[in-house]
């Protein structure tokens, strides 16, 4: 592009900020997203939730990226949840767990008006300084007023992230932990 | 002109940051989130006298006491272990801050409660306190049998305000790292009744406490009380405990080896008989094991589920 008139550089200029917006447009957020995960056992059952997960998802590309600190899971005992902190997930040396990946199935577009779509999730999933591919299906919700709502669900495994269990709680600790994801984005 | 296009190029490219990186485009405020430091130390009791720590809110603490006899005493009493001097606790979590605990002694069958409150908590991330301090406000009751007072003299009258003593301590301290702690505790001991008017009603005392973890689960403890020589009834010393406190999912067991054989403040404070360097010094352990009766944050978590199933 040769620019010789202001009128030129005038209009590159509007043009490029124009395509940042709508790009922008794109993205979606959030800072109070939900993840609980459940161990099921037949000696116990254990929970954790939080309600402090960040989420950024640029729909145009698919890209999606989470991060959830690790000391904002609480749980039903006090106890468990410095035990989950101070003997598993070592938080003050692995503060978060984060995933990076994909959604595909769902195009930019279709998020301006309401449906359901199911979307395949893909990405990697560090925790306790393990990263692990993760691959699973989720949901995306856009009701009638246009909110954006991503749900889905996975399986981690301790054992794969280098999560020490000793034996004398072997059997209260499940193998697989079913966890669960709840998203309300809103447009960035 | 071209310069001003240069510059909304360069605009332009900063504000897109590269897609791998999509979280940095919400800065840093999540770091907000205030997290509060835990686990300074195992349980809330160093080894004797208290720790940082709190019983959680809702939770029950029992805790078992055992102080077995002088490791000098020799085989005829099987090295101390003939003996024993217990005492039992319940403490419970109020609020986050505020901790009540009672005790009963085997030592001069005395009965102690206590109330311990955080002034300040240390935090991790969100705000920028660097130490925790705790006030801890106690008193004991001797219940023994008249005859059976240490102080008993059938001349003299006794009055039941003789068998009260009170403490009074901040403790203020900081866990420096996941493995080290340490903590100081300035106090001080009022005993209704001392021997003779040459003798402090009102003992002050400075403690040191700390901590170091070995591993995830097991961590050594010690902790030394010093009092002013002048204020220490005669045949009294100070006290010092070491020992290594060991995790086992609900349960802590404390085991360590102490010269003093009371479990409460007024005993191992200022009437401690053992003297380190003469082999008086018990092998004691004691046992902790939680009972959550309130989970606090119940409700708002059924909300929540009451919410999702609203919409799901």
């Amino acid at each position: 592009m040769n620019i010789k008139h202001p009128k030129h550089a005038l209009a590159a200029t509007l043009l490029l900020t124009g395509t940042f917006v709508a790009q922008a447009q794109e993205r979606y957020f959030t800072r109070t997203g939900y993840i609980a995960f459940f161990s099921e056992t037949p000696m116990e059952n254990i929970e954790a939730h939080n309600y402090k997960v960040t989420s950024v998802w640029d729909a145009s590309t698919g890209a999606v990226e989470f991060a959830a600190l690790i000391k904002a899971f609480e749980f039903e005992k006090a106890l468990m949840q410095e035990h989950f902190n101070e003997n598993y997930m070592e938080s003050n040396t692995f503060p978060k767990a984060t995933f990076k990946g994909t959604f595909s199935g769902v195009t930019a577009d279709q998020l301006k008006k309401p449906g359901t779509y199911t979307v395949e999730v893909k990405g990697d999933l560090t925790m306790h300084g393990v990263t692990k591919p993760v691959a699973t299906t989720g949901t995306i919700v856009v009701d009638q007023e246009g909110k954006v709502k991503a749900e889905s669900t996975f399986v981690v495994s301790p054992e794969d992230h280098d999560i020490e269990i000793p034996g004398m709680v072997r059997d209260k600790i499940a193998k697989e932990i079913q966890v669960q994801v709840r998203i309300d984005y809103q447009l960035m | 002109m071209r310069q001003l296009f240069i510059v909304a190029l360069l605009g332009v490219a900063t504000a897109l940051p590269a897609q791998d990186d999509l979280l940095s485009l919400l800065g840093e405020e999540e770091e907000d989130l205030v997290v509060l430091t835990d686990a300074s130390f195992k349980t809330t009791r160093v080894i004797n006298s208290h720790s940082l720590e709190n019983v959680a809110h809702g939770v029950l603490d029992f805790k078992i006491g055992h102080r077995f006899g002088f490791l000098n005493e020799g085989f005829n009493e099987f090295f101390g272990l003939d003996q024993a001097t217990i005492r039992l606790g319940l403490d419970y979590g109020v609020t986050p801050e505020l901790m009540v605990g009672i005790g009963r002694s085997s030592y001069q069958k005395t009965v102690d409660g206590f109330v311990k409150y955080k002034l300040l908590r240390q935090c991790d991330q969100g705000c920028n306190m660097p130490i925790t301090l705790a006030g801890v406000a106690a008193m004991s009751m001797n219940t023994q049998e008249e005859e059976d007072l240490p102080w008993y003299d059938p001349t003299v009258e006794n009055y039941f305000s003789h068998r009260l003593a009170y403490s009074f301590q901040l403790i203020a301290g900081r866990k420096f790292s996941e493995s080290f702690t340490l903590q100081l505790m300035p106090g001080l001991v009022h005993k209704n009744l001392v021997p003779d008017s040459t003798y402090a009603h009102d003992i002050l005392n400075m403690g040191v406490a700390g901590r170091i973890k070995l591993t995830k689960r097991v961590a050594i403890n010690a902790e030394y009380f010093y009092v002013p020589p002048d204020m220490l009834e005669e045949g009294y010393y100070n006290s010092f405990s070491i020992g290594f406190d060991i995790e086992t999912g609900g349960h802590v067991f404390q085991l360590h080896a102490t010269n003093s054989t009371g479990m409460f403040e007024r005993a191992y404070i200022t009437e401690t008989v053992g003297q380190w360097s003469e082999g008086d010094i018990h092998f004691g352990f004691n046992i902790s094991r939680v009972f959550t009766l309130h989970d606090p944050k119940a409700k708002a978590r059924e909300r929540i589920r009451e919410q999702e199933q609203g919409e799901g």
